[in-house]
This record gives structure tokens, C-alpha cells and sequence, in this order.
């Protein structure tokens, strides 16, 4: 049986991969990430997405999320992330941060 | 406190024109010109996302530099860094144009400082912690990407970034008496 992703984990993965375009409450070179399970794919206010993401009917979730991480281009043809985190329980455990309350909308 | 020795880790021991990295970046890079395929769309989105970042580097910098924080050498090193950020800004631009994209265009100062939390900022200690993070994450950015690139010289360009960044981050690093990984293959991990 799988170990339960752990958010702690994910919070390092998140410092140390994420980090550098990324941050939970302010648009840098990507857009802030509070609140993005449950959010529309390229729907963060202000932030100037590719066509290819504006355009996308994704919402975020534990699956999509999965999928994006994987292989970005695959799930939205055309974004501009082309950063990929190729081990499952690496992506599960950012995910399980990002789901996790402190990282939720307030 | 910053000791001596540490800060005598960041003295500038060398320079380097922008022209020259500019070009030793691009050099690899064969001419195409406005015929941009998808795959080439592709690598420049790379390059411009890579180009973001440095933007935001020479700006958290030029904070650092303009806060009268930073004491020398330490304000010599990080002018030093912000001169290869600058190097790495004009490389990716000559680089995108070339291959027929439209550079990122530079935020103004003022939007660097509030998404980095400047008005945090009260020590030298403190730009420096900043900058570490940025220069690792940039590291990590740049080794991330360099599978998504469809031309090989250009990944190579990603390499030479990660270099840098990982470079300046270990000399950060020194100077914030920080241990250094313990395990091998800690970047792009």
C-alpha cells in the first residue's frame, strides 16, 4: 500500500523546484499558487498567461495537477512551463502541499 | 554576524565583458531568422521564461545594492553577480531575437520589490538570504527545462545559466556560513 503523500515534503520539493518562478501569493515569472486546487487553469487576475493556458478548460485538482506536472505540454499543448517533476512521489507530495490548508485560499 | 573571512569569499577575482558572454551564449545557436517553426516557439517561450528571471535577479540586486545594507566586499560580489545576470539578460535577448521571438519585457523596480517582500528586508543578512534562494531556484529552473528544449545548443545554454546561478549560490552560501549539500546530485533535483 502507498505511503499517504507527505505536505512537509512537499513544502521542500516546492522550495527548492518551485520556487524559482513561484510563490504562494505573488505573481513572479509564474503565477501565485494560494488557492490553485479548485482554480481554472489561467484564471489568476493579472497575470499574462500564454494563449494556450487563457484558453484551457482545466480545472486544477489532485489529477490535473498530477498530469501537468508530469508532462505539461502533454495536458495544455502550447503553455510555456515546460518544467516537469517526473517522479510520482514527488508530484504527490507538491500536490499534497498545495492542497493543504496553509496553502489555500484565504 | 558576517565574518571576515566569509565576506573575503566574495571578492571579485575576475571580469568579463557582456559582448563576450553574449556572444559565447549564442555562438552554438545556428542563424534562423523569422521562420519560426513550433518547436523553435517553443524554446523561445523556454528562453523567455528563463529571461524573466533574470530580470527579476538584477533587480533583487539593484535592491541589494541601493538599500545601504550591504558592506564591502560583499556589495562588490553582488554587483558582480548582477553584472553576469545582466550578461545572461543581454545573451537570452540577442539569443531570442535571433531566433525570431520577442524578449520579455523588464518589469519596473517597483513590482520586483513588492513581489520579493523588499520592505521585509532589514539586514544584510537578509538580501542575502534572498538572493540564495533566487540564484537556487533559478539553478533548479534552468536544469528543469533543459529536457523540454528541442535544440541541443540550446539546452546547452541552460547548462551554462545553472552554472552561474549555482555558482553564485555557493559563494552566497559561504558568506551565510551555510553547510553545503551533503549528498551528490542535490541541483535540478
Amino acid at each position: 500500500m502507498a505511503q499517504a503523500a507527505d505536505p512537509e515534503r512537499g513544502k521542500a520539493l516546492y522550495e527548492s523546484r518551485c520556487s524559482g518562478c513561484h510563490s504562494l501569493d505573488q505573481d513572479r515569472v509564474g503565477p501565485r499558487h494560494r488557492g490553485v486546487v479548485g482554480r481554472k487553469a489561467g484564471s489568476v487576475a493579472g497575470f499574462e498567461y500564454s494563449a494556450a493556458l487563457r484558453a484551457s478548460r482545466v480545472v486544477w485538482s489532485a489529477k490535473t495537477l498530477d498530469a501537468w506536472l508530469a508532462n505539461p505540454e502533454r495536458l495544455i499543448p502550447g503553455q510555456r512551463m515546460n518544467y516537469s517533476v517526473p517522479d510520482d512521489a514527488d508530484r504527490a507530495a507538491l500536490i499534497a502541499y498545495l492542497t493543504q490548508p496553509a496553502a489555500a485560499a484565504r | 554576524m558576517l565574518n571576515h573571512k566569509r565576506r573575503s569569499f566574495l571578492t571579485a577575482s575576475a571580469t568579463t565583458t557582456l559582448s563576450a558572454a553574449a556572444f559565447g551564449l549564442i555562438a552554438g545557436v545556428p542563424g534562423r531568422g523569422l521562420a519560426m517553426g513550433m518547436n523553435g516557439a517553443r524554446d523561445v517561450d523556454i528562453l523567455n521564461v528563463a529571461l524573466g528571471l533574470e530580470h527579476e535577479a538584477i533587480n533583487a540586486y539593484q535592491l541589494g545594492a541601493q538599500s545601504g545594507l550591504l558592506q564591502k566586499p560583499v556589495l562588490d560580489a553582488a554587483v558582480l553577480f548582477q553584472s553576469h545576470h545582466k550578461g545572461h539578460r543581454d545573451a537570452l535577448i540577442a539569443t531570442i531575437e535571433k531566433l525570431g521571438g520577442r524578449p520579455a519585457a523588464e518589469k519596473p523596480m517597483a513590482e520586483y520589490a513588492r513581489t520579493l517582500n523588499a520592505a521585509t528586508i532589514k539586514s544584510q543578512e537578509d538580501i542575502l538570504n534572498l538572493a540564495a534562494r533566487l540564484e537556487l531556484g533559478a539553478s533548479n529552473a534552468y536544469l528543469g527545462v533543459i529536457p523540454s528544449f528541442q535544440d541541443a545548443n540550446l539546452a546547452k545554454v541552460a547548462a551554462r545559466l545553472a552554472a552561474d546561478e549555482t555558482m553564485h549560490w555557493t559563494a552566497l552560501s559561504g558568506v551565510l556560513g551555510r553547510q553545503l549539500p551533503g549528498a551528490p546530485l542535490s541541483f535540478g533535483a
